[in-house]
């Protein structure tokens, strides 16, 4: 850590909730925010919906063959800094993204940049579990398929069979590919999901709670296969529980009205926490 | 507590012993109820009356219509000579054709009452059958050459007159001034009847012909395949249109005051007045860009304005009540936004739209106003048999039938409404089937 943060360490730990609250808007993030070896970098990122701002000068990397948690009360923006990732919020009327937030050094808001192939480098899954009302075969093989990411129909079936795999869900499904994947479990279905972002082999997964509707079983299914994924991608993970974010991640950005109030070490972050609000929130003062 | 003590009780006396919460709720209980009741018999009433006006309507129309579907025929022995209508002997179909069948079945008539001499008593004897039996007659001896030079018990169409006396549609008690029918055609069809030559057999012209002035010979074929081109093409016009523009409208169009403006003014249009459209259509396609009219290109274009409304209005619903969690999935693992469209939204979209498609295409069917407006009231006999051909519709065939004065009409109207009415049902139901059909659960 530099000498930098730890003089503002210092400075924080004689900060008295009262003063916190006084000085809501020139929060600095505590802790390092960089990656060793950084797959994203965001730098300086407002978000607004119209007048509103959603996102306040936040800046993380997200760095190779990690999983970054961001955890936070309901409404701190972690889910729209997690969209804005990929330009999902680019459907969002009124949604506007500024600063700087790089792909392997290419600037992702740049004018020029097309969004359609970037979702492809940035995978997205979502809270709740969205497959398309199509057989199980074809919600993994949709995405390969409108890329054009295999030549024949062999080579479709090995890859559908390949990202169901890693997704844990072969064994379940192999004899009914052809069955709606709607009639799925809600776990199932998540996986199903988690298949079909991988089919089209991203960069960057971002999760956006993607086990806040499944059961106690089903998310260490999914837990276990987030641990597994890291080994080829890089992952944001977006949670509401922080025993969650404490099994999956490797890092934790907590996240507070717009403003990232810490990053760190996720061991650190829940042992030791530096700012007054992170330790209120993961102690469970509030949130 | 302390607020429900404060409740003004009716009685002073009571006020002094706190009421209990489950007292005050039991005391309004039956109020409430009774409430409820008055509710549900109001609705089943509502219910009720509306289910009577259908099936009067329905058994009005059906107990009027049905007969149309019988038509009344006379038996004669019809001597084919070959000398009448094949002096030549070359059977050919143009020889055949331009035989005089009305003299063969004059005098087989004559021959079945031979005291009849004189011309004025004749003439009313041929009224007994139709003006249009001689070609139906010629008809079947084209098809059926065999028949020549034998002499044959052919079923003769009867006319009009006659056809409502058998049907009983005709006092026969009444006083002759007030029937259409002499006492002396009675007799005469009294005395066929006792002969077992008159029978009442399937109206097959009322459904293979087009329209006549003679009752016996007018059906609907003509209007029915009229409203096939309109309708068919109607649909082929107003459904891309209309799905595209919604598509455009509620998925690709920036909200702004342009939109909003586009978006009040569709709905507008779907109350404009339909007989607007018909003078627009006039106005427009007949008289700036000279289509023909009374056919069912021009028609087909009128119908698709007045339709195009209610299909983007529920197309734009339809696509509303797509989740956006599948735009999402779509968008998030790469797809473009044409290919969410037409991948995913759409497909889920399609039967409420084929639902709006089909009701807007029912009210094109039912439409009568516009159409007189663009000619489609003309009398027109022959069958259309392509769009650009003169044609008239099922409904403006309803109202001309309804104006004539022959009570022969007045069945005809309305068999042509159970018609109608037949196809509106198919077509809603198709709708309902549709939607079955096509609905996919997430």
């Amino acid at each position: 850590m530099s000498t930098t943060v730890e003089a503002m360490d210092k400075a924080m730990s004689v900060m008295t909730s009262a003063e916190l609250a006084s000085a809501q808007h020139s929060r600095e993030t505590v802790g390092d925010f960089t990656a060793a070896e950084p797959r994203m970098v965001c730098r300086n990122v407002d978000v607004w919906y119209g007048n509103k701002q959603a996102i306040k000068n936040v800046s993380l990397d997200i760095g190779k063959n990690e999983v970054v948690s961001m955890i936070g009360p309901s409404g701190c923006g972690k889910s729209t800094f997690l969209r804005s990732l990929n330009r999902m919020n680019d459907t969002i009327v009124d949604c506007r993204v500024t600063g700087s937030i790089q792909l392997d050094g290419e600037e992702i808001y740049d004018k020029k940049l097309d969004p359609v192939p970037l979702r492809a480098r940035v995978g997205m899954v979502f809270q709740k579990p969205n497959p398309f009302p199509k057989s199980i075969y074809e919600n993994v093989a949709y995405g390969p398929r409108i890329h054009g990411l295999t030549n024949n129909k062999a080579e479709l079936d090995e890859l559908v069979e390949a990202s169901l795999q890693k997704a844990g869900l072969w064994k379940e499904v192999k004899d009914r590919l052809d069955q709606p994947g709607t009639g799925l479990s809600g776990g199932q279905q998540q996986r199903l999901c988690i298949a079909r972002t991988i089919a089209v082999s991203p960069e960057v997964i971002l999760m956006d709670e993607p086990c806040s509707a499944l059961d106690p079983i089903a998310t260490a299914i999914v837990e276990e296969l987030i641990d597994e994924l890291r080994q080829n991608y890089s992952i944001a993970i977006v949670t509401h529980s922080m025993q969650q974010a404490a099994r999956v991640s490797q890092r934790t950005a907590y996240f507070h009205l717009g403003d990232l109030i810490e990053v760190g070490e996720t061991n650190h972050i829940f042992t030791n926490p530096q700012h007054k609000l992170t330790e209120d929130y993961i102690t469970g003062r509030f949130g | 507590m302390n607020n429900i003590n404060n409740i003004p009780s009716t009685s002073p006396a009571a006020s002094d012993v706190p009421r209990r919460t489950i007292d005050i709720v039991n005391a309004s209980l039956k109020r409430r109820y009774a409430r409820e009741r008055r509710f549900r018999r109001l609705g089943a009433f509502a219910v009720a009356l509306g289910l009577s006006f259908v099936v009067l309507l329905f058994s009005d129309i059906v107990s009027k219509g049905y007969t149309a579907f019988a038509q009344t025929y006379i038996q004669l022995p019809l001597n084919l000579s070959a000398e009448v209508i094949d002096p030549s002997g070359s059977r050919e179909p143009a020889t055949l054709a331009a035989a005089n069948y009305t003299k063969l079945i004059r005098d087989a008539l004559r021959q079945q009452f031979p005291d009849l001499t004189e011309r004025q008593a004749l003439r009313r004897l041929y009224a007994l059958v139709s003006v249009g039996a001689g070609d139906l007659v010629r008809e079947q001896v084209v098809a059926e050459p065999a028949l020549i030079g034998t002499t044959t018990e052919l079923w003769v169409l009867a006319d009009d007159d006659i056809d409502m006396l058998v049907k009983g549609n005709i006092d026969r008690t009444a006083a002759p001034e007030d029937r259409r029918v002499s006492d002396e055609t009675i007799g005469w069809v009294t005395q066929l009847e006792q002969q077992g030559r008159v029978a009442k057999r399937f109206n097959t012209i009322f459904l293979t012909h087009g329209t006549s002035r003679e009752p016996e010979l007018a059906g609907i074929a003509g209007a029915l395949m009229g409203s096939f081109y309109t309708l068919l093409l109607t649909l082929l016009l107003s459904f891309p249109i209309g799905v595209g523009a919604a598509l455009y409208l509620e998925e690709f169009a920036p909200k702004n005051r342009w939109t909003d403006l586009i978006e009040v003014n569709i709905n507008n249009l779907a109350a404009v007045p339909s007989i607007v459209f018909g003078l627009l259509g006039l106005a427009v396609f007949i008289g700036f860009f000279g289509i023909p009219r009374s056919t069912p290109l021009v028609a087909a274009l009128v119908m698709t304005i007045m339709t195009l409304p209610t299909i983007i209005i529920a197309s734009r619903v339809a696509l509303k009540s797509v989740p956006p969690s599948i735009r999402e999935a779509a968008l998030g693992v790469g797809a473009s936004a044409l290919q969410t469209q037409f991948h995913h939204v759409l497909p889920l979209a399609l039967p409420g739209m084929l639902t709006g498609a089909i009701i807007g295409m029912a009210r094109a069917l039912g439409e009568s106003a516009p159409l007189l407006m663009i000619g489609m009231i003309a009398f027109i006999v022959d069958i259309p048999s392509g769009f650009t051909d003169s044609a008239t519709v099922l409904p403006v065939q309803i109202f001309l039938w309804a104006d004539s004065p022959e009570r022969a009409f007045v069945e005809r109207t309305s068999a042509a409404i159970i018609v109608l009415l037949a196809f509106l049902f198919l077509m809603n139901l198709a709708a309902v089937l549709l939607r079955r059909k096509f609905e996919r659960r997430w």
